[in-house]
């Protein structure tokens, strides 16, 4: 019924949701960073799906790693924003052009 | 014995180049290096010359602060004047015993040095042929150079650069050497090539004066343009007889006679073709018409250069070339009358201009331009040991001349300019005398030196028939009278009359003894070198003497006829000679406003002979400026437009193009950094789905 | 079965509305909390996928740690309002066709995909049959992947660092101890002996 491509579509669009979110957002970098918690939550649900459609665990496995790196970078993210804020005072997509050249 | 004759000089040479190098250390820092004297040459042109008149008069109130301090003379000067000079002697003395051995007593040499050049069948050695031309030559070179050494030593006595002088002297010397004993064309040549090399560094000698370095490669350039017609002589031997041996060369000669060259659309007799060439490298070192511009401006150099180089040396190696190669000039007819023209049309042309000069040494070079002018008549009319005895005498006179003219102008505290010269007969009495002598030698007068040569040519030109050499009859005659008028007029204008410039007429004294005494040997050479040597050069006696080094063809009986011509002409010079004598004795002795009122009333032609017929003008408008404009355009447009612009700065202004237009993605904005990522995830899906094979 | 299509489809279009609100929404709270949302539909297909450890640990990890640091965040950098500023719509349509370009591909693969002959021979490490999900990876994590595991560790820790690193700055002012400090104190620094004649105090 509910086969692997159903799954597989999902975690397309869910993808195409986070690429979108990244440069079609003109508000503030945060967006970014959720952007990219998405794109990953898509690559997780694609590798459950065939972790279970192929009985192959491995697949889990990795998603639990995705899951630890995607944490660690969204803390790191989330302090360099931080970081920035505090020296630049804005976090506005347009303003942040530091590396310009 | 020869190997020393001609390798002391070089020995000395290098002994005096070392004291240069080694001593330029010892020398003081930081001294400003101008040497204390600047010859006041006159310019040539008439308007820098009105300058010149103009500021000369201004200078003459501050002549005395000449004598500023300069630098010291350099360590170890002392030391390489002696032995250069002493080493010189030594070569002198051989050179008369060589000249005794080979000459008289009929001992020709040839000592083999070392092989040179082994290539195929090409086999060349470095070697030293004595034969009596050579002899002669030895004698006149190591003679007038001895002296000049000797003379030099108080001449550059206050020069700081000393060793330098030397050195060059003594290069130039065993370059000469070289050239006359060589046994080979490519060893004449590098001979030919030295004493160029040693003219441009003794011209140049002050270089810090711009007119002096400029003279120099003015004197290196025009030979330059000879040295290419003589190198291609050099080739088209190669070509036709497969040696460059002298003796070779000879042997194979008379097969190569009606052999031509086919070069365009023509066909042109290979010997004339060889000799023509090789005479025009005769034509740029000798000074001779259309490559004369070079001899009057080597007067920049210090006055022994001008006695030894292009007075006795180096401009007769053209002659002495000529002589060499006489088996092949006497196969080639046509290029032996086209010799005589060139001689006699310089004679005639240097006589003219030497008429007007202002300066001491301009006068003499002209003179000695056209001296040797004279000596190429005699080498075409075919009496080549009546030019060799011009050549002989003229080295002993006209280096009298020079040396003298530059006893004079130490005597005048380096004044050149003739106009403010006058009176100086009571002066420096014996310099007098050894110019006077100088002159009656070269004017030919009854039984000096020059008495005997240049009348002998006149006849010698007489006995040929043909146009060439009526032509050449004519231009000589012409030329002994105006010879000896402006000989007569250097005379009267530096020794008689009023002084002109009281300031250095008080202060002038006759030279120290080491400079005299060359003179006087000199002048004993003017004097005795004609009636005790015309025997070897002059009829039955030259043959005898000369033996197999120079050729004279079957049709050659210019010696013989010389014996028997009218008494007309053999007292045409003589006649000729007074006719100067007198016109100049009346011109600056009796009526010495006659020649300002000529110079005036007669503006175009008096100016046309200042500029010498106006040639510098000529050869700036039509080489200079080319090759100048030519040479900025290649420059300018070529190298730095072409090749610049194309490689090295065309192609890092293509990379700051590119880099320019790159460097605009970095936007510094995330968004579009992940925007290009996105692009290139899109195109690497459609990639994988659609180009790889599945 | 069905109840299985309906909850699919539940999870999955609540999970897609919502990634979409991330995006569109102005308030970034607003955002923050549509994407816990958006985790919290995800683990459910998760459970319905059969991976219930990850779907919890998806809520522990993502919902109870990432979104509510992102919160703290927005919270705490004080983002205003968000305009919709101009040159929004530079960028749609490129960007979009770019974005569309990919979905289609994705679909279509995913449309036309067959699974390779000889994938199911070569699985690394079958499911462990009648074990839960948790012990099933559990067998395998701490055995054949434990230095993955360890790896994951080591770069949480390093992550830890890098944060404090960043972001820790000492306020001037702030009174503190310092233990080595008072441990070091001697009596020859402490105390100070002075002489008092009496009736005069101490000045």
């Amino acid at each position: 019924m509910i086969g692997l491509g159903h799954y597989l579509s999902v975690a397309a669009i869910l993808f195409t949701l986070g690429i979108f979110g990244i440069f079609l957002n003109r508000k503030n970098v945060i967006v970014i960073l959720m952007s990219i918690e998405l794109i990953l939550l898509a690559v997780n649900i694609n590798l459950v799906a065939f972790s279970t459609f192929l009985g192959d665990i491995v697949g889990q496995v990795y998603a639990l790693i995705v899951l630890t790196v995607a944490a660690a970078e969204a803390a790191i993210g989330l302090a360099i924003l931080v970081a920035y804020f505090r020296n630049r005072g804005s976090i506005a997509v347009e303003d942040v052009n530091l590396m310009k050249g | 014995m020869y190997e020393a004759i001609v390798f002391l000089p070089l020995l000395g040479a290098i002994i005096a180049g070392a004291i240069t190098l080694v001593g330029a250390r010892n020398r003081l820092p930081g001294e400003d290096p101008r040497p204390p004297h600047h010859d006041h040459a006159v310019p040539l042109v008439p308007e820098a010359q009105a300058a010149h008149q103009q500021d000369t008069h201004a200078e003459i109130a501050h002549s005395s602060d000449d004598e500023h301090a300069s630098a010291p003379p350099s360590a170890g000067s002392q030391a390489a004047e002696l032995i250069t000079t002493t080493l010189l002697f030594i070569s002198w003395i051989l050179s008369c015993y060589a000249f005794y051995e080979v000459g008289f007593a009929g001992h020709d040499a040839h000592v083999t040095i070392f092989n040179f050049i082994t290539s195929g069948d090409l086999k060349v050695d470095w070697a030293l042929r004595v034969d009596p031309l050579t002899a002669v030559m030895l004698v006149v070179v190591t003679t007038v150079s001895a002296l000049v050494h000797l003379y030099s030593i108080g001449y550059m006595a206050d020069d700081p650069y000393k060793p330098r002088f030397f050195c060059y002297l003594s290069f130039f010397t065993f370059a000469m050497l070289m050239l006359v004993t060589s046994d080979n064309l490519a060893q004449l040549f590098f001979g030919w090539e030295g004493v160029g090399v040693a003219s441009y560094l003794l011209i140049g000698f002050w270089f810090h004066k711009p007119s002096a370095n400029a003279a120099a490669i003015k004197a290196f350039l025009v030979n330059r343009v000879g040295d290419f017609g003589f190198s291609l002589g050099i080739f088209a031997v190669f070509l036709l007889t497969g040696a460059i041996n002298l003796e070779t060369v000879f042997a194979q000669a008379p097969d190569l006679v009606g052999k031509s060259f086919h070069y365009l659309w023509f066909d042109a007799d290979a010997l004339t073709v060889i000799c023509l060439l090789l005479f025009m490298g005769a034509m740029g070192k000798s000074a001779q018409f259309l490559l004369h511009t070079w001899l009057p401006d080597a007067m920049e150099g210090p006055t022994p250069v001008s006695a030894l180089i292009h007075a006795a040396t180096m401009v007769t190696a053209g002659v002495f070339m000529v002589a060499r190669l006489s088996p092949l000039f006497e196969l080639a007819p046509h290029a032996k009358a086209f010799v005589l023209v060139i001689g006699a049309t310089t004679a005639m042309f240097a006589a003219t201009v030497g008429l007007v000069q202002n300066d001491i040494k301009r006068v003499i070079a002209y003179s000695t331009c056209s001296q040797l002018g004279y000596m190429f008549v005699a080498m075409g009319a075919g009496a080549y040991s009546i030019g060799m005895f011009h050549l002989f005498t003229h080295a002993f006179f006209k280096a009298l001349l020079f040396l003298g003219s530059g006893s004079v102008i130490i005597a005048m505290h380096h004044e050149q300019d003739m106009r403010k010269m006058g009176g100086l007969w009571r002066k420096i009495p014996f310099t007098y005398l050894m110019m006077l002598i100088g002159t009656l030698a070269l004017t030919g007068f009854p039984f000096t030196a020059g008495y005997f040569s240049k009348d002998a040519i006149i006849e010698a030109d007489d006995t040929v028939t043909g146009m060439a050499a009526s032509y050449g009859f004519i231009m000589t005659v012409v030329a002994a009278a105006l010879t000896s008028f402006y000989s007569w007029r250097l005379i009267f204008k530096t020794f008689h009359g009023e002084p002109h410039d009281h300031h250095h007429y008080e202060a002038a004294h006759e030279s120290p003894l080491v400079m005299l005494v060359p003179l006087a040997v000199l002048a004993v050479g003017s004097i005795g070198a004609g009636w005790a040597f015309w025997h070897i050069f002059e009829g039955k006696g030259a043959e005898e003497f000369f033996r197999g080094s120079l050729t004279f063809s079957p049709n050659n009986h210019v010696l013989e006829d010389m014996e028997h011509l009218p008494l007309t002409v053999s007292l045409a010079p003589t006649v000729m000679m007074i006719i100067g004598f007198l016109l100049a004795w009346q011109f600056y002795i009796r009526r010495p406003d006659i020649p300002e009122n000529l110079a005036r009333d007669q503006g175009v032609l008096y100016r046309f002979l200042l500029n010498a017929w106006y040639f510098d003008w000529i050869y700036d408008k039509i080489f200079v400026r080319p090759a100048m404009w030519l040479g900025r355009l290649l420059w300018k447009g070529g190298d730095g437009f072409v090749i610049d612009g194309f490689g090295p700065d065309g192609v890092s202004a293509r990379v700051l193009d590119v880099t320019r237009n790159v460097v605009r993605l970095q936007t510094g904005y995330l968004y579009h950094y992940a925007f290009a990522m996105l692009i290139g995830v899109a195109a690497f899906v459609t990639w994988f789905m659609f180009a790889r094979p599945h | 079965m069905i109840l299985q299509a309906i909850f699919f489809y539940l999870f999955a279009g609540v999970c897609v509305a919502s990634a979409i609100m991330v995006i569109a929404a102005k308030n970034p709270v607003h955002s923050v909390l549509f994407l816990i949302l958006a985790f919290v539909n995800a683990a459910g297909l998760f459970v319905l996928l059969g991976a219930e450890f990850l779907a919890m640990i998806l809520i522990v990890v993502y919902v109870g740690a990432v979104a509510v640091l992102f919160l703290f965040v927005v919270m705490m950098l004080d983002v205003d309002f968000a305009e919709l500023r101009q040159g929004f719509l530079n960028y749609l349509p490129i960007g979009g066709v770019i974005g569309v370009i990919l979905l289609v591909e994705l679909i279509s693969i995913v449309l036309t995909w067959v699974i390779a002959p000889g994938v199911p021979k070569a699985i690394t490490a079958p499911i462990a049959a009648d074990v839960s999900n948790t012990q099933a990876l559990g067998l395998v994590l701490y055995t054949r992947y434990v230095y993955f595991f360890q790896a994951a560790g080591m770069i949480l820790l390093v992550a830890m660092i890098g944060a404090i690193v960043m972001t820790l700055q000492h306020k001037p002012g702030v009174k503190r101890q310092s233990i080595p400090e008072q441990v070091a104190r001697r009596r020859s620094t402490a105390i100070d002996i002075v002489k008092v004649k009496s009736g005069q105090g101490l000045t």
